[in-house]
């Protein structure tokens, strides 16, 4: 399906910068969003199609400035919200608990 | 503010995984020890000292390498690497004539069990887009000149098939061991944006 994440060939996307001695994991989040796929994903709710569907619907400006491990965390809230896991509410209603606790 | 002096405002995308972590877990769709039995794996056990075994191991013995390039899968197995993101291996070989490089236009297919979690130029935008079209010019950016004479191959991932290159074995270096050969081994040589140089 054509998508903004169909990249190869297109330009405009600037140099590469690869990143000497990179980390596995660039962040403490990165590495519990990367810790739950497979968790998750044995639950039942989608599997690894859809989940890479639920990336490539993100729409060009999310998908383009967001990193990698952002369009996981995008996937996952979007599935499990759209398969009834979760609700949208309790969801947002936990990250203002969170953001407030953090102040 | 931050309540403490070693604490610091959340992010919001920090803010994000901590509401759908601590959800989760009280649904009870997660367990936190699988959770950082994972972590730990990816991050400490599996990686690019796996493929360096392979290629270290294909340059010494002549039959393993021609098991490699025939059935990848299978003889990855032989040395224990397998699992998940390694089901369909297909191993391709870098000679003076033929260069071979992998992406993964779509997304971030990869090798898990021999290379590792991708390094983010390889599932970022410029690499993605570019090294199809002018594969040359990707490599010039990582530090390689290939001469004209020289085929470049682009293997761009399926969902299901994942590559590796197999790098040429740098010269000078019959008199060292197989894991002297490994230690030279690089994660960019066998993603193929580099060679290996002893």
């Amino acid at each position: 399906m054509n998508g903004v994440h169909d990249l190869g060939g297109s330009d405009g996307h600037g140099p590469i910068n690869p990143e000497p001695n990179e980390p596995v994991f660039h962040a403490e989040w990165e590495k519990r969003v990367f810790g739950m796929f497979l968790p998750v994903a044995a639950c039942g709710y989608f599997n690894l199609d859809e989940f890479r569907h639920a990336i490539e619907r993100m729409g060009a400006p999310s998908y383009l400035n967001t990193s990698y491990y952002e369009h996981w965390l995008h996937a996952f809230e979007t599935l499990l919200v759209e398969k009834g896991a979760l609700s949208a509410a309790e969801l947002a209603a936990r990250q203002q608990q969170i953001a407030e606790e953090a102040r | 503010m931050a309540s403490s002096a070693h604490t610091r405002p959340l992010s919001e995308v920090e803010i994000r995984v901590k509401a759908l972590e601590s959800l989760l877990v009280e649904k009870g769709l997660i367990d936190l020890a699988a959770v950082d039995a994972l972590i730990d794996k990816y991050e400490h056990k599996v990686g690019p000292r796996n493929g360096a075994r392979v290629v270290a191991r294909a340059w010494v013995d002549p039959a393993y390498k021609a098991r490699l390039l025939s059935h990848g899968t299978e003889a990855i197995a032989e040395l224990g690497y397998t699992g998940m993101q390694g089901e369909d291996m297909v191993v391709v070989e870098n000679t003076p004539e033929v260069h071979n490089v992998l992406v993964c236009t779509l997304c971030s297919c990869y090798p898990w069990p021999t290379l590792g979690l991708p390094p983010v130029w390889y599932k970022s935008a410029p690499y993605r887009s570019r090294v199809v079209i002018d594969p040359r010019g990707v490599l010039q950016e990582f530090g390689l000149q290939l001469p004209e004479s020289t085929e470049v191959r682009v293997w761009d991932s399926t969902s299901e098939v994942r590559y590796m290159v197999l790098p040429e074995r740098p010269p000078g270096t019959e008199h060292l061991s197989e894991d002297e050969l490994a230690a030279l081994v690089t994660r960019d040589a066998m993603i193929g944006v580099t060679k290996v140089s002893a």
